[in-house]
């Protein structure tokens, strides 16, 4: 490449239009205000418009629900990560703990889908913060790991007790009135979330919450209350997962210990690698790799595990700073050869 | 500078800070001694000491970030010993940290959004804030530019990791008075600073004080808090050895001890 470009060099400068829209957005033209659309509407659009491409084929429709459900915890992973602090890897707990609500206030209590998922999801996200609470002085891996315990343990305790169904878990939850709904429900949610957390970290409340994560001593010294925040950031990523868990047992019709699985704590971790931390969008991005990925690897076989575990390699070794980083930067800059 | 003093006669003013007794060991080490001493509403107290002699453990004790072995703390006549660093704060109780703790990748003014969202804030409105909070940028530029970020520059906005020594330091003062305090416990907000900041830094200090903030300031630049202090407090081996008016403590054989073995203390302050 070099000998192409003797007494050249590469120049990459940042266009005008991030300057200016930085935060600030003072957006001069339509030309602008394309400019930094675009990449929302082919986001949000192309979601939408997934079922209806998916609609021949059931089977990755059915992939297409997965994909929004560890979108969700990817979420709330990077948001627990890269603004309060805290390394998450309580996914399984989440999506568990989502998933036996809604399906024992559904047998159990009678309440329709409509009923039972805002439920789980806040009392979920209540329940998973409590048994959480104890652990958010915690920092790094020490919470990391504490964090993986509960789903193991969760697990555990249904089997020997046999509660809840035991290992047969609850059977007969009532299912979405259509695969639309259900298509639909996940992806209007995922685009809400997506877009408000977005706009919650941006806010000063935001700032409070990064300030925790890089500077804790000096929010304590602000006269606030660090575990608060913790705290309620530990309630909205368990309330995403717990989301995702009670749709995930509505679409099965039933909740059962394997939603403790250990999938639920890495991938969207993987994820969020892959993606871009910090971005909130990058593990969306992330899932929408790596889960098609999995799925497609089901020819290898048993070795589906290990190509999965290359591919992953790939991506942090070439790209550690994620997709999403990487193509944003990219498309905030322009680049030509100038002469030295 | 007398002008806040003179509003209260010293001997009957109730005392903002009192401490009584205070005791911390890490492992064998005596970090604090049965420290005792008083601050008045509008005093400035120096603390001195030698390099490790329980200043900057004296700081965390009293504003909660340590738990004490024994001793009382108590501020505006409430018992504050034990009680969480941020409900210490909400009660006009504010701190600056020797090694500075701004958030540096945001911009200055933005650093001031998290005290600024804090409930003592919220309810005062800030330094000088006239009740209710109002737009939190607006108020952080202000205060910014009242100790001496200067509004039209480009100083405010810059991010902090770029801001030199004499900014950052400004910029701890500004956290606490971001939180309208009653006491600012300064440690060593004169160390690193060169002689034009430093020139700037101590009227800052002296117009803080008349506006009616009490301090605490734990120095080692002796020359420049002398000038400020109405009363000192020498610390050696976290004990306090001396109590007085400058001229007092820099009279005083132990002090002399402390600090320099048995030279002469003339020469350097």
């Amino acid at each position: 490449m070099a000998r192409h470009h003797e007494g050249m060099r590469k120049e990459r400068l940042d266009r005008g239009i991030k300057v200016r829209s930085d935060g600030v957005y003072a957006v001069g033209s339509w030309r602008e205000m394309a400019f930094l659309l675009a990449p929302r509407l082919v986001l949000i659009l192309g979601l939408l418009a997934l079922p209806l491409a998916l609609a021949q084929a059931p089977y990755w429709q059915k992939v297409l629900s997965i994909i929004c459900i560890y979108a969700l915890l990817a979420i709330g992973f990077d948001f627990l990560a890269h603004f309060v602090g805290l390394v998450s890897l309580g996914g399984a707990l989440y999506i568990g703990v989502g998933a036996y609500l809604a399906a024992l206030l559904n047998t159990e209590l009678g309440l329709p889908v409509w009923a039972t998922i805002p439920l789980a999801t806040v009392l979920g996200g209540g329940v998973c913060t409590l048994l959480l609470w104890p652990c958010l002085p915690l920092r790094g891996v020490y919470f990391a790991i504490v964090s993986l315990m509960f789903p193991l343990l969760a697990s555990r305790i249904i089997e020997a007790l046999d509660v809840f169904g035991g290992t047969d878990g609850v059977i007969g939850v009532a299912g979405f009135p259509g695969v639309w709904v259900e298509q639909y429900l996940l992806v209007v949610c995922l685009l809400l979330i997506l877009f408000g957390l977005r706009r919650l970290v941006n806010e000063d409340v935001g700032l409070v919450f990064r300030g925790v994560k890089d500077n804790d001593q000096a929010v304590k010294a602000s006269g606030i209350n660090i575990t608060t925040f913790k705290a309620l950031g530990v309630f909205i990523a368990a309330s995403l997962g717990c989301l995702g868990g009670a749709i995930l047992a509505h679409i099965y019709n039933w909740a059962g210990i394997s939603q403790f699985a250990l999938d639920f704590s890495i991938i969207p971790i993987a994820a969020t690698v892959v993606g871009g931390g910090g971005t909130l969008v990058g593990p969306v991005i992330g899932c929408l790799i790596l889960v098609p990925i999995s799925e497609l690897l089901r020819d290898f076989g048993t070795l589906r595990i290990a190509v999965y575990a290359l591919i992953l390699m790939a991506f942090i070794v070439f790209k550690s700073e994620g997709l999403m980083s990487f193509g944003a930067r990219k498309y905030n800059q322009s680049e030509s050869w100038v002469e030295i | 500078m007398a002008a806040a003093r003179a509003q209260m006669s010293p001997d009957q003013a109730q005392p903002l800070l009192s401490v009584r007794g205070l005791n911390k060991t890490f492992g064998g080490v005596q970090a604090l001694a049965e420290v005792s001493f008083e601050v008045r509403p509008g005093d400035i107290l120096g603390v001195i000491g030698p390099n490790g002699s329980g200043k900057t453990t004296l700081v965390n004790a009293i504003t909660g970030f340590i738990k004490l072995d024994s001793g009382r703390v108590s501020f505006q006549g409430r018992d504050i010993t034990g009680w969480a660093p941020h409900k210490i704060v909400n009660r006009g109780l504010t701190r600056t940290f020797q090694v500075m703790r701004p958030y540096f990748s945001l911009p200055a003014f933005k650093n001031l959004i998290v005290p600024l969202f804090s409930n003592r804030a919220r309810r005062t409105g800030g330094w000088r804030g006239g009740g209710r909070l109002g737009s939190r940028d607006t108020v952080a530029v202000d205060i910014l530019e009242e100790i001496g970020f200067e509004r039209e520059s480009y100083v405010p906005y810059k991010v902090a990791s770029s801001l030199p020594t004499g900014y950052l330091k400004r910029l701890e003062l500004a956290r606490c008075l971001a939180l309208r305090p009653e006491l600012i416990i300064c440690d060593e907000v004169f160390s690193g600073l060169s002689m034009s900041e430093m020139a700037s830094m101590v009227p800052l200090m002296e117009k803080l004080n008349l506006e009616g903030i009490t301090l605490i300031m734990v120095e080692h630049r002796l020359r420049e808090l002398f000038r400020l202090a109405t009363r000192v407090l020498v610390m050696n081996f976290g004990a306090k050895i001396a109590e007085g008016t400058p001229e007092e403590v820099m009279a005083d054989e132990q002090v002399k001890e402390a600090y320099f073995g048995s030279e002469e203390v003339y020469g350097y302050v």
